[in-house]
């Protein structure tokens, strides 16, 4: 990613900032300007929710260039608790332990690095949720 | 050092990785005793921005404030991921509390954090900002078999500090602190590990700003060792801290709660700040908690807080204790991936 694009999309990323329809309250993320479900243009961005469920996920074993020291890791669909589905690593975790509909968190970790020398670009990854055993009903 | 009006804690949080490396696990490496247990290692993503947010979440979540609240933000650090670009400014972006927020890094070894919470109290003190965070966080680095090897960690806490009121937790009665020119441990410019002067981190480094800025400021206050219920020491292993209690006239009572080192290791400008926060998870309405850091080059920074009752309302956020058995172990191979001291 150029430093100019990280640096346009880094609130979003950081802080998991889609976008909602002000006509009928679809939520996007990544966020779009025109809503695909009425055509209105009129979306204001919106703090989604922290936690989800895991929907699917899969094991990246032979990752793209610059993410090869994390694998294998797990990528999957998470269903956040407003209802809108995104993409993300799940961290903190092994990747035999990762069942359907389990609940998941936003956590803030380094997403790539350029090189040695280049920015080194953060955001959102999800693990399992940091609670007592006795709040995670 | 005195507030010039009332400043308390009014959000506190800390964060340890998940990652578990047992000494015993340095030791059939390289050799040589145990000083602790086991020591908290970062994920390959993570670093010590991405641990500073994580306490800033928790912190801001305990103090229930908006981000946009904050005036300051400090993140005390010797593991900088960038040598030039702030932490702060990061962390500011990550918890939303950018654009109209001062923030900077501090270095000072592992008393950067608590150089932290002097700026924050006094810029509250003075009326300049409401609420002020002071962040330390690390992710501290030895050199494979050296000494330093068997203890650095990686951790961090955040508190936030704002003027006295029904929102505090804590609140400061007064700070102390005592510097010299000591040079028992650096790290020059582009080394990736520091240097040490062995022996020499004990009794003219650690053990005489520890009780010089702790006799200070009870001097100051008018404290003796039996005025306090707690007691706060910077922890780089687990000998000098329960000696410089000692030393001062504490009790294993009163160190206990804030004793970490043993399953966390020395995460540096963490320690202090992490063993305040499972001291103040811990604490009681009226209970007087001593805090001293230790930061080589060298200098103490010591407060006095009182615990106020908004601190035994229940919440949610997890205590430092959840941290310490939230582990996955790695083995010595792992961890030197993980810490960039082996490279694909
Ligand atoms: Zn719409």
């Amino acid at each position: 990613m150029s430093v100019p694009r990280y640096w346009r999309e880094s609130k979003y990323r950081y802080r998991l900032i889609g976008k909602r329809c002000m006509r009928c309250g679809a939520l996007y993320y990544p966020r779009r300007a025109i809503c695909t479900r009425c055509g209105s243009k009129e979306l204001e961005e919106h703090q989604l929710s922290d936690r989800g469920r895991i929907v699917s996920w899969t094991v990246i074993r032979n990752p793209p260039k610059d993410y090869e020291r994390f694998a294998p890791y797990v990528v999957a669909l998470v269903e956040l608790e407003d209802g809108i589905r995104i993409l993300s690593q799940i961290v903190d975790v092994e990747p035999e332990e990762v069942k359907a509909g389990m609940m998941v968190e936003a956590t803030f970790r380094k997403i790539r690095e350029d090189g040695t020398s280049g920015i080194i670009e953060y955001g959102y990854k999800f693990r399992p949720p940091v609670e007592s055993k006795q709040d995670s009903s | 050092m005195r507030p010039s009006r009332p400043v308390g804690i009014v959000g506190y949080g800390a964060y340890i990785p998940m990652g578990r490396l047992r000494t015993s696990e340095i030791c059939r490496v390289w050799g040589g005793e145990p000083p602790i247990e086991e020591k908290a290692v970062s994920a390959m993503d993570e670093d010590a921005v991405t641990i500073a947010v994580e306490c800033a979440r928790y912190a801001l979540r305990r103090a229930n404030i908006q981000p946009k609240e904050l005036g300051a933000i400090y993140v005390g650090t010797e593991s900088k991921p960038y040598a030039v670009k702030p932490c702060g400014t990061i962390v500011a972006e990550a918890i939303g509390a950018s654009p109209q927020v001062a923030a900077a890094d501090y270095e000072f070894a592992c008393k950067a954090g608590t150089e932290a919470f002097q700026t924050c109290v006094a810029l509250v003190s003075s009326g300049m900002v409401k609420y002020a965070m002071a962040i330390g966080a690390d992710t501290a680095q030895g050199r494979p078999a050296d000494p330093l090897e068997y203890t650095v960690a990686c951790g961090g806490a955040a508190f936030i500090f704002g003027p006295r009121s029904e929102k505090t937790l804590a609140y400061l009665e007064g700070s102390y602190s005592y510097v010299t020119d000591t040079p028992d441990f650096w790290r020059r410019a582009h080394e990736i590990y520091p240097r040490h002067g062995g022996r020499f981190t004990g009794e003219p480094a650690y053990f005489k700003h520890i009780i010089e800025a702790a006799r200070g400021l009870m001097a100051e206050l008018g404290y003796g060792p039996n005025d306090f219920k707690y007691a706060v020491f910077h922890q780089p292993n687990v000998k000098f801290p329960i000696r410089v209690a000692r030393m001062l006239g504490f009790g294993m009572d009163a160190i206990k709660p804030g004793l970490v080192v043993q399953h966390v290791g020395n995460t540096y400008a963490g320690s202090t700040p992490i063993g305040l926060a499972a001291t103040l998870d811990q604490a009681r309405c009226g209970d007087r908690i001593l805090v001293v850091s230790y930061g080589s080059g060298a200098g103490s920074d010591a407060f006095s807080f009182v615990v106020e009752d908004r601190a035994e309302v229940p919440n949610r956020d997890p205590p430092v204790s959840l941290f310490i058995s939230r582990k996955r172990y790695i083995d010595y191979a792992t961890y030197i991936k993980h810490r960039g001291k082996i490279l694909r």
